[in-house]
This record gives C-alpha cells, sequence and structure tokens, in this order.
C-alpha cells in the first residue's frame, strides 16, 4: 500500500505501523457515571466493518506525525489521509 | 460406511464402484435444535461432538460458502500445546490429546503426524522464559523437553548456530507436536457428524437472527428462514461482521496472515521449527513443500492477501536461522483473515441474548484447536456449562481484568 501523506507525498506503508480504529482519539470522560463501562468499550471492542474504515497509523520511521486513514478494508484502496492533529481539532479538541 | 484398508482392498479388485458420497446434501428443515452458523473446522468438529458425545444430533451446519473454504483450509497445519497460562494450557492440551486419537475416533485418514515442534532461543534469558514455559507445559500435562546447542546440532545441523546477530543457543521441543493434513479434519468431522444426523448445508449464508424480546429463536439465510432452539455462531475471521446483525461489537479486530510454500524438495526437516527472536515458523509437508509463514500484516483487513512487505520480513526471519532455505523457490502463496483479540486468547462463551452463542477469537491459533474448540462448544451447547478446560473463554473478561494475555502486550490485537 502507498500512503499519500498529507505533508510528505507518496510513502511505502512499511514506514508506518496501524494503530486501529480511529474512534481511539476519542476518549471517554473519566468522570462519568458510567466511566468504567465506557473505558471498556473505548478500550477493549471495535467496530470492524468489511468496507470503509478510519483507522489511525503512526508515520514510526517517517516525520512521527499520526495520521487518519479512510481505507477499504476489502480492497485495501486508501480513499483518505488527514492529520490526526486536524481530525482532533475539527471534533473540538485544543490539540 | 466404515473406511478400512479390507474396504480399500475390495474396491480395488471391483472397479471402484462401491464408494458413496462422504456426506449428504439435505434441504434445511424448518427447525432445529441447534444451528451451527459456519462449516469450518471448528463448526463441523461442534457438529459431530454435538452428536456423538452429548447425544445432540437433530443439528444442522450452516455454510456461507462450500464447507471448508475458510480458515480450515489456509492456515500452515500445525498441532501443539506449547502455551503456558492457565487459562490456555490445559484447553490445548485437551486439543492435542484429541488430535491423539481422533483417526480412529471418526474414521478418517487425517495424517496427523507427530513430528515434533521446535521453538528456537537465541540468548540466556530466553532460555530462562523458554524453561519456565516448559515447566508450566509439563504441571498441565504436557511433554516439554529443553535442548541445548549440541543436541540440536545433532538434529538439525542445517541451522545457523553461529549468526552473529542471532546465535541458536539451544530450543524447545515438544515431541507430541506436528502436523495435520487439514482439509481431511474438516471432511473427517462433517463425515461424521452427516453419518449421525447432522445436517451439512453450503451455500447458505445467514444475514440475520431472529431475535424475539432478547431471545434469539433462529436465523434468516438466503435460503429462507430457519428456526432452533440455539444457535452457535462459529465463523472465526468474520465474527464481527455476523455480530453485527445481532447488534454486537466484538473485542475483535479482523487482520490477515500470510502463508507460504516451496517447490517440493527431499525431507530436510525434522519438524516444525520456529524462530525465537522473529516471527517465523516452518515445516516440511509430505509432499516436501516447506509450508512457513511469520507475522500477520498488521492493519484491518477482509481481504485474503497481504502486502510485500511482510513477505520481506518472513524471508529474512527464514534466511536468518536456515540460509538453505535461499534455495528453494517459491511456489505458492496466501492470506487466511483472522480474528485478532484484545489479549489474543479466544472465546467459547454465551452472549448477552439468551440462545446465542458464540465462539471466535482464534488469532492465528485456530488449526490447532479445532478438537478441543469443538468438544467444548458442543459441552457449552448441550449443557448450558462451560467445559472445564475451558472456562476462562468467557467474554466479560476484559470487564471483570481477567485478560489471558500469552504475550503480555495489551489491548493491541496487531501485537499478538
Amino acid at each position: 500500500m502507498i500512503i499519500n501523506h498529507p505533508l510528505l507525498g507518496p510513502r511505502d506503508a512499511a514506514e508506518f505501523t496501524c494503530l486501529g480504529d480511529a474512534g481511539l482519539i476519542d476518549r471517554p470522560d473519566w468522570q462519568t457515571e458510567d466511566a468504567q463501562q465506557q473505558f471498556h468499550d473505548y478500550l477493549y471492542l471495535r467496530d470492524n466493518p468489511a468496507g470503509t474504515h478510519r483507522e489511525l497509523w503512526f508515520h514510526e520511521q517517517g516525520d512521527r506525525s499520526w495520521l487518519v486513514i479512510t481505507r477499504n478494508t476489502l480492497t485495501h484502496q486508501i480513499d483518505k489521509v488527514e492529520l490526526a492533529r486536524d481530525v482532533a481539532k475539527a471534533a473540538g479538541r485544543d490539540r | 460406511m466404515q473406511y478400512s484398508a479390507l474396504k480399500i482392498l475390495w474396491e480395488g479388485l471391483t472397479g471402484n464402484t462401491g464408494w458413496k458420497p462422504v456426506w449428504r446434501e439435505p434441504e434445511p428443515k424448518s427447525e432445529y435444535d441447534v444451528i451451527v452458523i459456519g462449516g469450518g473446522g471448528h463448526g463441523l468438529a461442534t457438529a459431530y461432538y454435538l452428536a456423538k458425545e452429548f447425544g445432540v444430533s437433530n443439528v444442522a451446519v450452516l455454510e456461507k460458502g462450500w464447507i471448508g473454504s475458510g480458515n480450515v483450509g489456509r492456515n500452515t497445519t500445525i498441532i501443539r500445546s506449547n502455551y503456558m497460562l492457565p487459562g490456555n494450557e490445559p484447553f490445548y492440551e485437551l486439543s492435542l490429546k484429541l488430535w491423539e486419537g481422533l483417526e480412529q475416533d471418526f474414521n478418517y485418514n487425517a495424517m496427523v503426524s507427530q513430528r515434533g515442534i521446535l521453538n528456537l532461543f537465541h540468548s540466556d534469558p530466553q532460555r530462562d522464559a523458554f524453561a519456565r514455559r516448559g515447566n508450566a507445559m509439563r504441571l498441565a500435562g504436557a511433554d516439554a523437553v529443553l535442548l541445548d546447542q549440541d543436541e540440536l546440532r545433532k538434529m538439525c545441523p542445517f541451522l545457523d548456530f553461529d549468526n552473529a546477530r542471532f546465535p541458536i543457543k539451544g530450543g524447545l521441543a515438544q515431541p507430541r507436536g506436528g502436523t495435520v493434513r487439514h482439509d481431511a479434519v474438516a471432511w473427517g468431522y462433517a463425515r461424521g457428524a452427516d453419518q449421525r444426523g447432522v445436517d451439512i448445508i453450503q451455500n447458505c449464508e445467514v444475514n440475520g437472527f431472529q431475535i424475539e424480546n432478547g431471545v434469539c429463536k433462529g436465523v434468516e439465510t438466503t435460503r429462507g428462514p430457519i428456526r432452533a432452539k440455539k444457535v452457535a455462531v462459529c465463523v472465526a475471521g468474520s465474527s464481527s461482521r455476523v455480530m453485527a446483525h445481532a447488534g454486537m461489537r466484538l473485542p475483535i479486530e479482523s487482520h490477515v496472515l500470510q502463508a507460504f510454500v516451496s517447490e517440493g524438495l527431499k525431507p530436510v526437516l525434522p519438524g516444525v521449527i520456529t524462530f525465537g527472536a522473529g516471527h517465523f515458523y516452518v515445516s516440511q509437508s509430505d509432499k516436501g513443500g516447506l509450508v512457513f509463514g511469520g507475522d500477520i500484516d498488521g492493519y484491518n483487513t477482509y481481504a485474503q492477501r497481504g502486502n510485500l512487505p511482510v513477505v520481506e520480513d518472513v524471508c529474512e526471519g527464514g534466511m536468518a536461522i536456515m540460509p538453505m532455505i535461499g534455495r528453494a523457490r517459491l511456489l505458492r502463496m496466501w492470506g487466511g483473515v483472522m480474528d485478532m483479540s484484545m489479549d489474543g486468547s479466544p472465546f467459547i462463551d454465551r452472549t448477552s441474548i439468551d440462545g446465542l452463542y458464540f465462539n471466535g477469537g482464534w488469532c492465528y491459533g485456530g488449526f490447532k484447536a479445532t478438537p478441543a474448540s469443538g468438544f467444548c462448544y458442543a459441552h457449552l451447547l448441550a449443557r448450558d456449562e462451560p467445559a472445564s478446560v475451558a472456562t476462562e473463554y468467557r467474554l466479560d473478561r476484559f470487564l471483570r481484568g481477567a485478560m489471558i494475555d500469552e504475550k503480555g502486550v495489551g489491548a493491541q490485537p496487531n501485537l499478538h
């Protein structure tokens, strides 16, 4: 797979490691009543679709940026690559 | 029909006209006691043991394609029970014992060959870790032998003992480990189940569950609805897709593991050999091909193929322990999709929906577990309580903090 890095251009996927579902950006609030259940679901349960999947990749052997990649798990086609920082900021986070 | 040497001789003399199809192709009935979803090794074994050991024969096995078309046909055929943790080791040892008696049990030649498995170690700390694992295995009734370098040199003179980066210091052997003809496992279980009245229904994809007031009453399929008292999901690789029909999210990601086979060679390997400093394992098939593999690709996928960086990594692992492999030409490579669970261990459990049961999360260790998985799943389905060796394979173990994490890497499926 070739990952079209927003800053560096096309890079070999071998330079990256995959963390998994991009939902891992949205950490639950630890102060809520059901925080234990929420953290269980956050840490251990995964959407695991056959088709379009948004996931976090780390450019470990490159600029060490985190990316959110929209990829098809049936064909390995990559539709969109964003900086995870931009995705988090768009969702209202400060960084 | 009972298979025997005499039967082969008789059929040979009479023109081979007496052989019959190995299983029937029945139309689905409108209702069963148990529906097993997934006609792979585990699903067929579940149906077989339900009928044979637990007296439940009003059973259907529903398979999307043809039986054995999933991971039981795509693995590297290795059997072993060299685990360490108490939640795992007795289960895998039961599995190995069932493998040992399997061919007599289901009267089918599965070519079970206990040629041994050897895990190499490359440093003193690794030797200590392997000695500990060997002790844990022996406590659970398995066999384990710690070999030093001199013993290994006699057994496997071709290994690169003096490798500058990862010298081979010895190995942990399990002589009862080995390989099995993987397709024959599916066929043998299918035949045994069919003979006892189980309906094996191929080309029948489940695309929904009939859930009424929190109780599962049956399934929707491409061949119409079928009612059942109990529905047993057994579709490792596609678990998340099937359980999504019941609205459940699982502690599982789907990943691809690639495997490779070389051209046929004269016998060169005594058994299964694994690299201790990277991820590489190899055995030699009865046809002579070197069958080998390594790490999963590491990203979610349902495509039954991987990418080239992992091919390179696997071949580097092979060259590091046995440089002679570089002279063999690669014949074929393929990929299988597997359930990677959050702690690297499987599930055999009830679900939050009454009447719906789940078996999955086998990571890349499902093949060796086939007999015990089928036996323990059948036990759970027939008696509604887990078998004594499978009490830890619960879906709620993460909430309870009772993970079974052999590698100790946490909730990161692509590292298990």
